[in-house]
Protein backbone atom coordinates (compact mmCIF):
# COMPACT_ATOMS: atom_id res chain seq x y z
CA UNK A 1 0.00 0.00 0.00
CA UNK A 2 2.20 2.93 -1.53
CA UNK A 3 -0.44 5.37 -0.04
CA UNK A 4 0.81 4.48 3.61
CA UNK A 5 4.38 5.54 2.87
CA UNK A 6 3.29 8.72 1.92
CA UNK A 7 1.25 9.43 5.19
CA UNK A 8 4.15 8.16 7.00
CA UNK A 9 6.51 10.44 5.77
CA UNK A 10 4.19 13.55 6.17
CA UNK A 11 2.16 12.35 9.75
CA UNK A 12 4.25 9.82 11.23
CA UNK A 13 2.81 8.91 14.74
CA UNK A 14 -0.25 10.56 14.70
CA UNK A 15 -2.75 8.19 12.89
CA UNK A 16 -2.87 4.19 13.24
CA UNK A 17 -3.66 1.46 11.33
CA UNK A 18 -5.81 -1.28 11.07
CA UNK A 19 -7.66 -3.73 8.99
CA UNK A 20 -10.60 -5.95 8.40
CA UNK A 21 -11.43 -8.24 5.81
CA UNK A 22 -10.29 -5.88 2.98
CA UNK A 23 -11.15 -2.43 4.78
CA UNK A 24 -8.16 -0.74 5.02
CA UNK A 25 -8.15 1.45 8.01
CA UNK A 26 -6.28 4.96 8.88
CA UNK A 27 -7.82 5.60 12.27
CA UNK A 28 -6.90 9.11 14.03
CA UNK A 29 -7.35 9.50 17.56
CA UNK A 30 -9.74 12.08 19.21
CA UNK A 31 -6.64 14.06 20.70
CA UNK A 32 -5.35 14.22 16.97
CA UNK A 33 -8.61 14.26 15.10
CA UNK A 34 -9.03 17.85 15.03
CA UNK A 35 -5.71 19.21 13.46
CA UNK A 36 -4.60 15.65 11.40
CA UNK A 37 -7.75 14.74 9.55
CA UNK A 38 -8.08 17.74 6.83
CA UNK A 39 -3.97 17.53 5.84
CA UNK A 40 -4.20 13.86 6.03
CA UNK A 41 -7.80 13.68 3.38
CA UNK A 42 -5.76 16.35 1.47
CA UNK A 43 -2.85 14.18 1.34
CA UNK A 44 -4.57 11.16 0.67
CA UNK A 45 -6.73 13.02 -2.34
CA UNK A 46 -3.95 15.13 -3.81
CA UNK A 47 -0.74 12.84 -3.92
CA UNK A 48 -2.13 9.33 -3.15
CA UNK A 49 -4.75 9.77 -5.50
CA UNK A 50 -8.11 8.85 -3.76
CA UNK A 51 -10.09 11.72 -5.63
CA UNK A 52 -13.60 10.13 -4.24
CA UNK A 53 -15.23 10.35 -1.47
CA UNK A 54 -17.61 7.50 -1.69
CA UNK A 55 -18.87 7.99 1.65
CA UNK A 56 -19.20 9.65 4.92
CA UNK A 57 -20.89 8.73 8.22
CA UNK A 58 -20.66 9.19 12.30
CA UNK A 59 -21.08 6.09 14.34
CA UNK A 60 -21.41 6.63 18.15
CA UNK A 61 -19.48 4.12 20.72
CA UNK A 62 -20.75 4.74 23.74
CA UNK A 63 -21.32 1.67 25.48
CA UNK A 64 -19.04 -0.12 23.15
CA UNK A 65 -16.49 -3.02 24.34
CA UNK A 66 -13.17 -1.28 24.37
CA UNK A 67 -13.84 1.58 23.08
CA UNK A 68 -11.71 4.67 24.37
CA UNK A 69 -13.23 7.80 22.10
CA UNK A 70 -17.35 8.43 22.04
CA UNK A 71 -17.88 9.71 18.32
CA UNK A 72 -16.40 8.35 15.21
CA UNK A 73 -16.63 9.98 11.40
CA UNK A 74 -15.85 7.97 9.16
CA UNK A 75 -14.52 8.57 5.71
CA UNK A 76 -14.61 6.21 2.64
CA UNK A 77 -12.31 7.11 -0.06
CA UNK A 78 -12.02 5.43 -3.53
CA UNK A 79 -9.12 5.93 -5.90
CA UNK A 80 -10.78 5.86 -9.17
CA UNK A 81 -7.64 5.11 -11.36
CA UNK A 82 -6.83 1.92 -9.38
CA UNK A 83 -10.40 0.93 -7.55
CA UNK A 84 -8.12 0.90 -4.28
CA UNK A 85 -10.04 1.50 -1.20
CA UNK A 86 -9.21 3.26 2.27
CA UNK A 87 -11.31 4.04 5.22
CA UNK A 88 -10.60 7.08 7.42
CA UNK A 89 -11.65 6.77 11.14
CA UNK A 90 -11.94 10.44 13.09
CA UNK A 91 -12.65 10.54 16.98
CA UNK A 92 -14.29 13.19 18.35
CA UNK A 93 -15.44 13.15 22.37
CA UNK A 94 -18.17 15.11 24.19
CA UNK A 95 -18.66 17.49 25.16
CA UNK A 96 -18.15 19.48 22.26
CA UNK A 97 -17.35 16.58 19.28
CA UNK A 98 -16.45 18.42 16.31
CA UNK A 99 -13.96 17.80 12.89
CA UNK A 100 -13.11 19.96 10.18
CA UNK A 101 -15.47 20.20 7.47
CA UNK A 102 -13.94 18.77 4.20
CA UNK A 103 -16.42 20.56 1.83
CA UNK A 104 -13.55 22.36 0.95
CA UNK A 105 -11.99 19.08 -0.63
CA UNK A 106 -15.13 17.54 -1.70
CA UNK A 107 -18.54 19.12 -2.40
CA UNK A 108 -20.26 15.97 -1.72
CA UNK A 109 -19.56 16.20 1.70
CA UNK A 110 -21.43 19.09 2.11
CA UNK A 111 -25.07 17.25 2.54
CA UNK A 112 -22.97 14.38 4.70
CA UNK A 113 -21.48 15.92 7.28
CA UNK A 114 -25.18 18.25 7.73
CA UNK A 115 -26.67 14.41 8.47
CA UNK A 116 -23.84 13.59 10.76
CA UNK A 117 -24.42 17.20 12.72
CA UNK A 118 -28.29 16.20 12.98
CA UNK A 119 -28.25 12.87 13.15
CA UNK A 120 -25.17 12.76 15.72
CA UNK A 121 -24.46 16.27 16.76
CA UNK A 122 -20.68 16.58 15.97
CA UNK A 123 -19.84 19.91 14.78
CA UNK A 124 -18.03 20.62 11.64
CA UNK A 125 -16.37 23.87 11.73
CA UNK A 126 -15.72 25.52 8.47
CA UNK A 127 -19.30 23.89 7.11
CA UNK A 128 -20.33 26.53 4.32
CA UNK A 129 -24.40 25.41 5.22
CA UNK A 130 -24.32 23.69 8.95
CA UNK A 131 -27.94 23.71 8.95
CA UNK A 132 -30.15 20.24 10.31
CA UNK A 133 -31.45 18.35 7.04
CA UNK A 134 -33.21 15.79 8.52
CA UNK A 135 -34.81 16.98 11.23
CA UNK A 136 -37.04 19.70 11.92
CA UNK A 137 -34.94 23.25 11.94
CA UNK A 138 -36.48 23.45 15.62
CA UNK A 139 -35.32 20.18 17.09
CA UNK A 140 -33.25 20.05 20.28
CA UNK A 141 -31.51 16.41 20.12
CA UNK A 142 -29.90 14.20 17.89
CA UNK A 143 -31.76 11.09 17.22
CA UNK A 144 -29.16 8.69 16.50
CA UNK A 145 -27.12 8.91 19.70
CA UNK A 146 -27.23 5.98 22.10
CA UNK A 147 -28.20 7.62 24.88
CA UNK A 148 -31.03 9.34 23.00
CA UNK A 149 -34.70 7.45 23.70
CA UNK A 150 -36.24 5.27 21.28
CA UNK A 151 -39.53 7.26 21.81
CA UNK A 152 -37.65 10.71 22.04
CA UNK A 153 -38.73 13.34 24.44
CA UNK A 154 -42.24 13.76 23.17
CA UNK A 155 -41.46 16.46 20.39
CA UNK A 156 -43.83 14.00 18.11
CA UNK A 157 -46.39 15.33 19.68
CA UNK A 158 -45.62 18.99 20.04
CA UNK A 159 -47.75 20.28 17.74
CA UNK A 160 -51.27 22.30 17.40
CA UNK A 161 -54.38 20.52 17.01
CA UNK A 162 -56.58 21.44 14.30
CA UNK A 163 -60.45 20.69 15.43
CA UNK A 164 -63.72 20.47 12.69
CA UNK A 165 -64.54 24.52 14.08
CA UNK A 166 -60.94 25.63 12.88
CA UNK A 167 -61.36 24.27 9.96
CA UNK B 1 -78.96 29.55 3.33
CA UNK B 2 -81.20 31.72 1.77
CA UNK B 3 -83.35 28.99 0.29
CA UNK B 4 -83.45 27.01 3.44
CA UNK B 5 -84.86 30.27 5.20
CA UNK B 6 -87.70 30.87 2.46
CA UNK B 7 -88.67 27.17 3.00
CA UNK B 8 -91.29 25.84 5.15
CA UNK B 9 -89.81 23.35 7.71
CA UNK B 10 -91.35 20.69 6.28
CA UNK B 11 -88.98 20.34 3.40
CA UNK B 12 -85.94 20.86 5.68
CA UNK B 13 -85.06 16.80 5.86
CA UNK B 14 -85.56 16.50 1.96
CA UNK B 15 -83.14 19.36 0.79
CA UNK B 16 -80.79 17.76 3.66
CA UNK B 17 -81.57 13.73 1.81
CA UNK B 18 -81.01 15.62 -1.41
CA UNK B 19 -77.80 17.28 -0.20
CA UNK B 20 -76.01 14.15 1.01
CA UNK B 21 -77.27 12.62 -1.94
CA UNK B 22 -75.10 14.42 -4.25
CA UNK B 23 -72.07 14.73 -1.79
CA UNK B 24 -72.07 11.43 -0.77
CA UNK B 25 -71.80 10.42 -4.70
CA UNK B 26 -68.91 12.65 -5.58
CA UNK B 27 -66.71 12.53 -3.05
CA UNK B 28 -63.59 13.47 -4.72
CA UNK B 29 -60.34 12.09 -2.77
CA UNK B 30 -56.97 14.12 -1.73
CA UNK B 31 -54.31 11.75 -1.48
CA UNK B 32 -51.81 12.20 0.91
CA UNK B 33 -49.63 8.90 0.42
CA UNK B 34 -46.48 8.43 2.29
CA UNK B 35 -45.61 4.82 2.27
CA UNK B 36 -46.83 1.29 1.17
CA UNK B 37 -50.50 1.79 1.52
CA UNK B 38 -50.26 4.65 -1.07
CA UNK B 39 -49.47 2.02 -3.52
CA UNK B 40 -52.37 0.35 -2.08
CA UNK B 41 -54.73 3.89 -2.98
CA UNK B 42 -53.41 3.59 -6.03
CA UNK B 43 -54.35 0.28 -6.73
CA UNK B 44 -58.23 1.08 -5.62
CA UNK B 45 -58.19 3.56 -8.63
CA UNK B 46 -56.91 1.28 -11.17
CA UNK B 47 -59.37 -0.66 -13.17
CA UNK B 48 -59.12 -3.95 -10.87
CA UNK B 49 -60.78 -2.23 -7.97
CA UNK B 50 -62.16 0.76 -9.76
CA UNK B 51 -62.79 3.63 -7.11
CA UNK B 52 -64.80 5.07 -9.91
CA UNK B 53 -67.92 3.07 -9.06
CA UNK B 54 -68.22 5.17 -5.77
CA UNK B 55 -67.89 8.51 -7.72
CA UNK B 56 -64.56 8.82 -5.88
CA UNK B 57 -62.51 8.41 -9.10
CA UNK B 58 -61.19 12.10 -9.18
CA UNK B 59 -58.01 12.35 -7.05
CA UNK B 60 -56.87 16.05 -6.90
CA UNK B 61 -53.55 17.15 -5.83
CA UNK B 62 -54.95 20.37 -5.14
CA UNK B 63 -56.24 20.48 -1.90
CA UNK B 64 -58.72 23.12 -3.16
CA UNK B 65 -60.82 21.08 -5.42
CA UNK B 66 -61.29 17.74 -2.65
CA UNK B 67 -63.69 17.30 0.04
CA UNK B 68 -61.95 13.72 1.57
CA UNK B 69 -58.36 13.72 2.48
CA UNK B 70 -57.15 9.55 2.51
CA UNK B 71 -54.33 9.80 4.79
CA UNK B 72 -52.64 7.11 3.46
CA UNK B 73 -48.86 5.35 5.76
CA UNK B 74 -46.84 7.06 8.05
CA UNK B 75 -46.84 10.44 8.98
CA UNK B 76 -43.59 12.02 10.61
CA UNK B 77 -43.71 14.95 13.06
CA UNK B 78 -41.67 16.66 10.12
CA UNK B 79 -44.99 16.57 7.79
CA UNK B 80 -47.87 17.37 10.56
CA UNK B 81 -47.69 20.78 9.80
CA UNK B 82 -47.82 20.67 5.89
CA UNK B 83 -51.07 17.74 6.67
CA UNK B 84 -52.35 20.39 8.73
CA UNK B 85 -52.01 23.17 6.18
CA UNK B 86 -53.62 20.82 3.49
CA UNK B 87 -56.95 19.57 5.36
CA UNK B 88 -56.91 23.69 6.02
CA UNK B 89 -56.69 24.57 2.72
CA UNK B 90 -59.77 22.39 1.76
CA UNK B 91 -63.09 23.34 1.66
CA UNK B 92 -66.06 22.85 3.52
CA UNK B 93 -67.46 20.13 3.92
CA UNK B 94 -64.85 17.85 4.15
CA UNK B 95 -63.87 14.50 5.75
CA UNK B 96 -60.67 12.37 6.44
CA UNK B 97 -59.78 8.69 5.88
CA UNK B 98 -57.36 7.43 7.75
CA UNK B 99 -55.79 4.40 6.07
CA UNK B 100 -54.26 1.74 7.60
CA UNK B 101 -52.05 1.42 11.02
CA UNK B 102 -49.63 3.98 10.72
CA UNK B 103 -52.02 6.86 10.13
CA UNK B 104 -54.12 5.74 12.57
CA UNK B 105 -51.89 4.66 15.26
CA UNK B 106 -48.48 5.25 14.27
CA UNK B 107 -48.25 1.26 13.58
CA UNK B 108 -45.36 -0.30 14.43
CA UNK B 109 -43.25 2.98 14.38
CA UNK B 110 -42.99 3.64 17.49
CA UNK B 111 -40.10 6.13 17.28
CA UNK B 112 -39.13 9.33 17.62
CA UNK B 113 -40.42 10.78 14.72
CA UNK B 114 -43.69 9.09 13.75
CA UNK B 115 -46.47 10.87 15.27
CA UNK B 116 -48.81 8.27 16.61
CA UNK B 117 -52.44 8.68 14.75
CA UNK B 118 -52.97 11.32 12.78
CA UNK B 119 -56.23 11.69 15.01
CA UNK B 120 -54.26 14.33 17.42
CA UNK B 121 -53.50 16.84 14.69
CA UNK B 122 -56.72 17.01 12.67
CA UNK B 123 -60.41 15.11 12.56
CA UNK B 124 -60.84 12.31 11.10
CA UNK B 125 -64.34 10.35 10.17
CA UNK B 126 -63.37 6.85 9.44
CA UNK B 127 -60.45 4.86 10.28
CA UNK B 128 -59.13 1.99 7.87
CA UNK B 129 -57.76 -0.94 9.79
CA UNK B 130 -54.47 -3.06 8.78
CA UNK B 131 -51.15 -3.16 7.45
CA UNK B 132 -51.28 -2.66 4.41
CA UNK B 133 -55.18 -2.60 3.86
CA UNK B 134 -56.47 -4.10 1.13
CA UNK B 135 -58.32 -1.77 -1.54
CA UNK B 136 -61.28 -3.73 -0.37
CA UNK B 137 -61.05 -2.43 3.18
CA UNK B 138 -60.45 1.12 1.61
CA UNK B 139 -63.40 0.84 -0.56
CA UNK B 140 -65.37 0.07 2.44
CA UNK B 141 -64.08 2.86 4.16
CA UNK B 142 -65.59 5.29 1.46
CA UNK B 143 -69.07 3.53 1.41
CA UNK B 144 -68.86 3.86 5.47
CA UNK B 145 -68.21 7.53 4.78
CA UNK B 146 -70.72 7.87 2.07
CA UNK B 147 -73.18 5.95 4.70
CA UNK B 148 -72.01 8.97 7.63
CA UNK B 149 -72.38 11.40 5.02
CA UNK B 150 -76.17 10.79 4.23
CA UNK B 151 -77.07 10.18 7.72
CA UNK B 152 -75.98 12.84 9.42
CA UNK B 153 -74.47 15.44 6.92
CA UNK B 154 -76.82 18.49 6.42
CA UNK B 155 -77.34 20.74 3.40
CA UNK B 156 -75.35 23.69 5.00
CA UNK B 157 -72.40 21.25 6.99
CA UNK B 158 -73.98 22.99 10.18
CA UNK B 159 -72.95 19.18 11.42
CA UNK B 160 -69.76 20.68 11.68
CA UNK B 161 -69.95 23.97 13.14
CA UNK B 162 -70.46 22.51 16.77
CA UNK B 163 -67.61 20.20 16.60
CA UNK B 164 -65.00 22.80 18.43
CA UNK B 165 -64.04 20.12 20.53
CA UNK B 166 -60.70 18.23 20.09
CA UNK B 167 -61.98 14.95 18.73
CA UNK B 168 -58.80 12.47 19.16
CA UNK B 169 -58.25 9.92 21.58
CA UNK B 170 -58.05 11.30 25.07
CA UNK B 171 -55.70 8.75 27.06
CA UNK B 172 -52.43 9.34 25.54
CA UNK B 173 -49.71 6.62 25.49
CA UNK B 174 -47.07 8.11 28.24
CA UNK B 175 -43.90 9.96 26.81
CA UNK B 176 -40.78 9.08 27.86
CA UNK B 177 -39.26 11.38 30.41
CA UNK B 178 -35.71 13.38 29.86
CA UNK B 179 -34.43 11.39 32.72
CA UNK B 180 -35.77 7.96 32.37
CA UNK B 181 -33.31 4.92 31.17
CA UNK B 182 -33.54 3.47 27.48
CA UNK B 183 -35.02 0.06 27.68
CA UNK B 184 -33.97 -2.30 24.58
CA UNK B 185 -36.32 -4.99 23.43
CA UNK B 186 -33.98 -7.52 24.19
CA UNK B 187 -30.88 -8.47 25.59
CA UNK B 188 -29.29 -11.40 23.39
CA UNK B 189 -26.18 -12.53 25.70
CA UNK B 190 -28.58 -13.38 28.20
CA UNK B 191 -31.95 -13.88 25.99
CA UNK B 192 -33.82 -11.68 28.85
CA UNK B 193 -36.95 -9.74 27.20
CA UNK B 194 -35.86 -6.58 28.41
CA UNK B 195 -32.90 -4.87 30.03
CA UNK B 196 -32.27 -1.25 30.62
CA UNK B 197 -28.75 0.50 29.93
CA UNK B 198 -27.45 2.95 32.00
CA UNK B 199 -27.82 6.72 31.37
CA UNK B 200 -24.79 8.46 30.58
CA UNK B 201 -25.03 12.02 32.62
Amino acid sequence: MPYLDTLNAKFAGAFATSAFRDNQRVVLSAEKAFTVLFPLLKCLKEECGFDFLAELGGIDYLHYPHATDRFCVVYGLTNTTTGERVWVKAFANDPDPELPSVVALWKGADWMEREVYDMYGVRFPGHPDPRRILMPSEYTGHPLRKDYPLRGYGERHNFPTVTRADS
Amino acid sequence: MALTNLLPDFLIAPLDYLANMARKHSLWPMPFATACCGIELMATASSRYDIARFGSEAMRFSPRQCDVMIVAGRVAMKMVPVMQRIWLQMPEPKWCISMGACASSGGVFDTYAVVQGIDRFIPVDVYVPGCPPRPEQLIRSILDLQEKIQRTGTIDAREFASRTAYEGPTALARELGAEEAIVAPGDYNTATRLRSLPTVN
